[in-house]
């Protein structure tokens, strides 16, 4: 762990003894896995049912520039350690900051995709604490006049496991600043010391700052995923949370109906949207259990264990801390319009951003939310629109279901995403077509897709002819083929006439079987019923 | 002394001998905390290449020094603390840079208060700079007082801080140009005590980039010579934008107000603020100060007397500020990555190492403003002390912005209140008197970030020198030095001539 800077007299080995501190290292999560909500609780919401809970985020984002907020080191991520680091990284005496112009671009542009208010003139101020691997003693930050304030964040809550159906939310923005992120510390409980690497001291942070707008772990995950969205969308973080390039604070509080907001805990460091949602959620659980039992709630910054699955008290706030700030002499108030930073031709490059995306789709094809979350949400949006501009006229209803339900399954299965759907999205339009045209039924397209999936290189129409899947359209053959079942069932037709209508549920079975995917299903059931009810009569 | 060393009447070789010499005479005088004699020698070389070959860069052999808080590669940069006490830093500040790349030769790195925190280079670890005058090594010079005084036994005259050390270095000879940095009148207040010629440019116009910081917002490097011409020589080399400074100047700086016609001459406006009057001003500057006035009026300028009625609260403003700043720039000395570093067995956490670091490497005064500045920002505090104190500069500022726009082109004040005072004299006030008294007439300078000189007008009766301050509008540098040049000619100050060994 040797510097690159060369500067004699200073330590070759950054080492040193540490009071044992707590460390937490999350487990990494990657975006796929969203809908996390706590089932370890049992049943939160019964025993939260007199108490409302508060939770407000803070983001820090790391900005997707090549270098560093206020020097000329490179920004990469696991790079070997100490290998990006400027003498002014590493605080050396006489070195000054200077604004890395595209950091400010990026951060405008988010501001502006998040309908914050843009300060014109900001300003950059010192934070000051002790840590090791704060190297100035400080930290460059925005805290009196922030580049961007009074924006929010629309979006909507559904995660299927928790809510049948979706609902909107927003969240407040109270701020967004620029700030350098700090190295990063390693405790190694093996070992004498603590190690130091500088290599992300000095990057371009967003700070975003949310209003306790939210409730629980859900929320926040929802609130979260479309911030990422959004971030991706306009290329200025990465948001690679198991990589710490977006971390997530979460202050969390509870009180009754018709009482003040509670105190309120704040969790660190939340580097995965799993963590994010446990530990919300664990959080409010243990601060009912606390209030319950007579107990108080101190204000304190606690962390989140993944193995353990709980939050632990992180640092005793008795030593109240006091960041001392003052404005930083060493750089301009940062103004726009000199840096030729014009907020209204930001405005026009900002993209189709994904709540816009949602209410496009709606509009235009007459979906529900729920299937526009589907599409926009998990990012099948592309795959999407290249199927419906394949060919005119798809049912898209047909479309959204084969695609979120048969296709993604699929792709699930093999851990895929839909950036790597093997069947183009032509392909897929031809199918949807065969159903549309009768040619074939919805099972067999089922089956038509399973076999493009997994490599057939025949068109769809000619697997459909060369394995005989084509639709039979004809009533009377249907008409036989019921009439069959009924003769061949006749116990079951008895009780079915004798009132016992669930019966019709294993005479169908028996239907769809003798069908082999070639009768329109929809149509085949109608038949058999009618034929069921017919002799009553 | 350039000419010189162009038209050939003397070699960049002799030069550098007969300044080397010097520097062995005066060792006494502890102007030098690090001597730079193997940079010097390959510097030296290659000056006498580029004379030899006809190819002299602006300042090519004209030996400097540099006040040991300007970082310089490859050799130490202590800032006169145990803290960097064997730092060597990887860079060139870039004033540093700029004159070596000019040709410039490096003779040493000169002594200062720790930190720059003090007002007479008596506070350093390497122990205080002494005067020069009044000291066993110069010679009689002629003076206008037919007393004689001695110098006490066991006692010095103060250099002045706190860049002392680069004051005596060129008051001294053992180099033509010297660095020093000016946050509350550190280059003006020696260059007084030694008569010498101190420059403190306008914020804004020269970089800051490798300067260890002291107060970020007042800090500025200055420029210690015996004449104005050197002084200017030497500005027009470093000044200017740095792309490495934010609060560099990207402009040009203004041209120079005084068209050398008489007639236009008589147009520019000298006011003598009645603030700078102050009880503890001795007579002998205050008549100097009259007859520079007179001087000037003599030349043709129209003198005026005004009024800044906020300078007075400079001396209480800059006790907030300054060890605000400094309790911030002091926070990353905390041995981990270069500088001292505490060691012991009961250093079981951070916090014990920073502690026991810090409590070691830095000296009382230092420990004492980073404590105060500390105090003053807590939340509770910020708005009583700090936001108070900023409030307090910006009236001060708004002085000099009322004052020039009634027509006033510069400013002529007293730089010291007195000659420079013995040790034992000194030594008897704490820091914060001590900084009350002598940054007194300097410091406002600093709070409005315009430019200020200071230029040696004669001796004292006790065969020391006094001196005069000039101040001009921010930016309006090039004024300043051409009115300054106009009265070095008039003054004709007396160089001292050091006792040959």
């Amino acid at each position: 762990m040797i510097f690159n800077v060369r500067t004699s007299g200073l330590h070759s080995l950054l080492l040193w003894k540490l009071k044992g501190k707590l460390c937490f290292w999350p487990s990494t999560c990657g975006l796929r896995e969203i809908f996390t909500f706590n089932s370890a609780l049992g049943k939160p919401q019964e025993k939260w049912k007199d108490w409302f809970s508060v939770v407000g985020l803070e983001v820090h984002a790391q900005i997707k520039t090549s270098s560093k907020l206020f020097s000329g080191s490179a920004n990469k991520f696991a790079s070997p350690a100490n290998s990006l680091v400027s003498l002014f990284d590493c605080a050396i005496p006489g070195t000054l900051p200077v604004l890395n112009k595209h950091s400010v671009e990026a951060a405008l542009l988010t501001a502006l995709a998040l309908n914050c208010n843009i300060n014109l003139i900001s300003e950059f101020d010192r934070k000051h604490y002790f840590y090791a691997d704060m190297p100035a003693g400080y930290q460059i930050t925005q805290q009196r006049i922030p580049l961007a304030v009074d924006g929010h964040l629309d979006f909507a809550v559904f995660s299927p496991a928790v809510h049948k159906t979706p609902y909107k939310k927003q969240s407040k923005i109270k701020q967004l600043q620029l700030e350098q992120d700090s190295g990063k510390s390693l405790h190694e409980e093996s070992m004498f010391g603590s190690l130091i690497d500088l290599n992300r001291a000095g990057v371009g942070l967003m700070e975003l700052v949310f209003e306790p707008d939210l409730k629980d772990g859900e929320e926040a995950v929802a609130c979260i995923s479309e911030l990422v969205r959004i971030l991706e969308v306009l290329g200025t973080c990465d948001c690679k949370m198991e990589e710490g390039s977006l971390r997530v604070d979460a202050n969390v509080s509870v009180h009754k109906a018709g009482d003040h907001f509670g105190t309120r805990t704040e969790i660190k460091n939340l580097n995965s949207l799993r963590a994010l949602s446990r530990s919300i959620d664990y959080e409010i659980s243990r601060q009912i259990d606390v209030l319950e039992n007579g107990g108080k709630i101190t204000n304190e910054t606690r962390g989140y264990d993944p193995q353990l699955k709980t939050t632990l008290s992180m640092r005793d706030k008795e030593e109240k801390q006091d960041y001392r700030y003052m404005p930083e002499p060493n750089l301009l108030p940062l103004n726009l319009l000199k840096l030729k930073l014009n907020p209204s031709d930001f405005r026009a490059r900002i993209p189709v951003l994904p709540e816009q995306q949602r209410r496009l789709l709606m509009n235009k094809y007459q979906l529900s939310l729920e299937t526009t979350i589907q599409l926009v949400n998990g990012g099948n949006i592309g795959y999407f629109e290249e199927v419906m501009g394949a060919l005119p006229d798809l049912p898209v209803k047909k479309v959204c279901s084969l695609l979120l339900t048969d296709m993604l399954g699929l792709l699930h299965k093999d851990e895929k995403t839909i950036q790597q759907c093997p069947v183009h999205p032509h392909q897929f339009a031809e199918v949807v077509e065969l159903v549309k045209n009768k040619t074939i039924t919805h099972a067999a397209s089922q089956n038509l897709l399973s076999i493009l999936y997994h490599g057939d290189k025949r068109n769809p129409k000619q697997v459909v002819e060369e394995e005989g899947w084509a639709m039979i359209n004809d009533s009377k053959k249907l008409e036989a083929i019921c009439q069959q079942i009924l003769s061949a069932n006749p116990k079951a037709v008895a009780s079915f006439r004798a009132g016992k209508t669930k019966v019709f549920k294993s005479l169908s079975a028996h239907l769809k079987k003798e069908c082999n995917d070639k009768y329109d299903m929809g149509e085949a059931t109608q038949t058999l019923r009618r034929l069921l009810e017919e002799r009553v009569e | 002394m350039l000419q010189q060393l162009k038209s050939g009447g003397c070699s960049v070789q002799e030069l550098y001998t007969l300044c080397l010499n010097r520097v062995q005479m005066i060792k006494s005088l502890n102007a030098y905390i690090t001597l730079t004699n193997k940079i010097s020698q390959v510097q030296l070389e290659e000056s006498a290449q580029r004379y030899m070959k006809g190819i002299p860069r602006p300042m090519e052999g004209i030996p400097i020094a540099v006040k040991d808080n300007f970082c310089t590669k490859n050799t130490k940069t202590t800032c006169a603390s145990k803290m960097l006490e064997n730092f060597i830093p990887t860079y060139n500040a870039t004033v540093v840079q700029r004159l070596l790349d000019s040709g410039a030769i490096l003779m040493g790195k000169t002594n200062m208060d720790e930190f720059g925190m003090g007002s007479g280079t008596t506070e350093s670890i390497f122990g205080p700079t002494r005067n020069i005058w009044g000291s066993h090594l110069i010679q009689e010079v002629n003076s206008n007082s037919e007393e004689a005084f001695s110098t006490p036994p066991d006692d010095f005259y103060i250099s002045g801080g706190s860049s002392g050390g680069s004051a005596v270095a060129v008051a001294s000879g053992s180099c033509t140009v010297a660095l020093g940095s000016d946050t509350g009148g550190s280059v003006r207040n020696p260059a007084s005590y030694c008569g010498v010629v101190g420059f403190k440019p306008s914020y804004g116009s020269l970089s800051r980039y490798g300067l260890i910081p002291l107060v970020n917002s007042m800090d500025v490097p200055g420029i210690l010579a015996r004449t104005v011409g050197d002084c200017r020589s030497t500005f027009d080399i470093i000044k200017g934008w740095d792309p490495k400074d934010s609060t560099t100047l990207q402009r040009p700086l203004n041209k120079s107000k005084l068209k050398k016609t008489s007639s236009k001459l008589s147009k520019l406006c000298v006011g003598i603020p009645k603030e700078f009057y102050c009880p503890e001003l001795s007579s002998e500057v205050s008549e100097a100060w009259r007859d520079v006035a007179d001087l000037l009026e003599n030349c043709g300028f129209r003198v005026v007397q005004v009024s800044l009625p906020h300078t007075s609260y400079s001396i209480a403003c800059y006790s907030v500020l300054n060890p605000c700043e400094v309790a911030s720039n002091m926070a990353r000395y905390d041995g981990l990555r270069y500088g001292y570093r505490a060691t012991g067995k009961n250093l079981n956490s951070t916090e014990s190492l920073y502690a026991a670091t810090r409590s070691q490497a830095l000296n009382q005064i230092v420990r004492g403003r980073i404590l105060a500045g500390n105090y003053f920002l807590l939340k509770e505090n910020y708005d009583k002390y700090f936001v108070q104190a900023l409030k307090l500069r910006r009236l001060i500022y708004e002085d000099y912005v009322k004052l020039w726009s009634t027509g006033v082109d510069l400013l002529l004040t007293p730089v010291t209140l007195s000659d420079a005072p013995l040790f034992s004299e000194f030594n008897q006030k704490d820091s914060r008197a001590q900084s009350a008294d002598q940054d007194y007439c300097t410091q406002p300078a600093n709070m409005a970030g315009i430019p200020a000189l200071s230029l040696p007008v004669r001796l004292s009766k006790r065969n020391l020198p006094l001196s005069i301050q000039l101040m001009a509008p921010h930016f309006d540098d090039e004024t300043l030095l051409d009115v300054a040049e106009l009265l070095e000619k008039e003054l004709n100050f007396p160089q001292p001539t050091v006792k040959e060994a």
